[in-house]
């Protein structure tokens, strides 16, 4: 029997999640033994024609890393629907947006404006902006257009399954990869992860006082967190409450918080709303009724920027998915 | 009718009393106050807000306890801090922080649940329907 096809595609990423699949280390072995992998352009030299040749659903499986902001990425995810059997959305980006996701604060004339004018280390005297068109002597040279919003996988094409995580860790993989080989998939549409939340499996949870009340806000930037306390004791803001879990806990075991990469378990539909929700409700709690609107607006206050830090990884997936633009 | 849909979430205790006061009195308020009874303003989620919002709704009004007289003692403080910090993370999305206003409304001031009513349709109107793409 011949081996099943994968292929991996890229879209708006930075490239880590092509890092992960590497670490798998000597994993990858097993999956090369496994599978034939049929196109993977960071890595082998198959190229988009390769793929148009295929049959309609020959590849068994493909993994699509990245958020989707421009023309060619829709066009590549489509043809890769039409050939694969499953696609699976690997990494924050395709899952939720991710940090390609946090451009839906602007549009493309902002970013265009910032990027190629404003960044003082630019020079641009005659005001070049990149144009899906552009004749060069003879010739037409063309460029995919470039969207206002970025997109997650799923509202481009149909998703079957979701490795979440920034980068999605290899153990999660493996567990991924194994059950699609072994027809062992969950119902359609779940995240390949636990649908627990991080708190509930953080090494820190143990020292976790009963009752949590932050009275000052920290960044982390402005001290050394105790590497046994849980951060929200200490006043930075952790998003291990409203994050699912999975990851390995990378980041708590690095002494840094959480900060959302996995996506919300699988009830929450808007992870920033819970987010928010969340902290707003152990910030200053322990003297709640002593406080005026005032000292309340001032605690929520310490918090400079909310709508980039609880939709850090989420916002194209969020239900407003983007910033109203006036 | 044609009016901006204000989705309001009124707590059982004092708020929801506080309109039904306001019905008995033969009180006015606008037929674009829709009004949902919630146990407590400390119950109404961020996501819920937001939720509104996506599906239609061009404001939002949260209607709790004064603070103090909270039936749970502790929810309207939760519900504060909550408004706030969703106000300003609205606004970073390019959604007017006067579309969502935390107010409180005794279950004995029908008047005052009508005027604040009155005012925030007043809010809405002129801020025009929310148009979210």
């Amino acid at each position: 029997m011949a081996k099943p096809k994968v292929a991996f595609y890229w879209c708006a990423s930075c490239g880590g999640c092509e890092e992960a699949v590497v670490d798998l280390n000597e994993d990858i072995l097993k999956v090369v033994e496994a599978v034939d992998i049929v196109f993977w352009p960071v890595a082998l030299d198959f190229k988009k024609k390769d793929v148009e040749a295929m049959g309609d659903g020959e590849i068994a499986v493909s993994f699509i890393n990245g958020a989707i902001r421009t023309e060619e990425q829709e066009e590549m995810v489509k043809l890769l629907r039409k050939k694969s059997g499953l696609i699976v959305a690997f990494g924050s980006c395709s899952h939720l947006g991710g940090i390609p996701g946090l451009a839906n604060f602007w549009n493309r004339d902002a970013i265009f404006e910032r990027v190629y004018k404003e960044i003082p280390s630019n020079a641009n005297p005659e005001n070049v902006f990149p144009k899906t068109k552009a004749k060069v002597g003879e010739k037409e040279l063309t460029l995919p257009e470039f969207w206002d919003t970025v997109h997650t996988l799923d509202q481009v094409i149909d998703v079957d399954y979701y490795l979440p995580g920034c980068a999605p860790p290899p153990d999660l993989i493996m567990q991924g990869i194994t059950a699609i080989l072994e027809g062992k998939l969950p119902e359609k549409g779940t995240v390949l992860a636990p649908d627990k939340s991080l708190c509930d499996t953080c090494p820190r949870g143990e020292n976790k006082p009963e009752k949590l009340s932050i009275k000052e806000i920290k960044r982390p930037y402005e001290i050394i967190p105790d590497p046994e306390k849980c951060f929200l004791e200490e006043g930075i803001i952790c998003l291990g409450p409203v994050t699912r879990s999975g990851c390995g806990e990378r980041c708590i075991n690095a002494n840094m918080p959480c900060r959302g990469c996995f996506g919300p378990t699988k009830e929450v539909i808007d992870q920033g709303a819970k987010g928010l929700s969340a902290i707003a409700s152990i910030l200053g709690v322990e003297d709640e009724e002593k406080m005026t609107e005032k000292d309340m607006q001032k605690l929520t206050d310490q918090i400079v920027d909310p709508a980039g830090l609880f939709y850090m990884y989420s916002l194209a997936s969020s239900l407003l998915k983007r910033k109203r633009m006036a | 009718m044609n009016e901006p849909t204000i989705v309001s979430f009124l707590c059982n205790w004092c708020s929801y009393e506080g309109a039904d006061k306001a019905g008995g009195a033969r009180l006015n308020y606008p037929a674009n106050i829709r009004i949902i009874r919630v146990m407590c303003s400390g119950r109404v989620d961020p996501e819920l807000v937001i939720q509104a919002l996506k599906e239609g709704a061009s404001g939002v009004l949260i209607l709790g306890c004064h603070p103090g007289d909270c039936h749970y003692k502790k929810g309207n403080y939760k519900a504060l801090r909550r408004t706030h910090l969703l106000k300003k993370t609205l606004k970073q999305l390019g959604v007017e922080e006067e579309r969502v206003r935390l107010d409180w409304v005794a279950a004995g001031e029908g008047e005052r649940f009508a005027e604040v009513a009155n005012e925030m349709a007043e809010t809405i109107k002129n801020l025009g329907p929310l148009e979210l793409s």
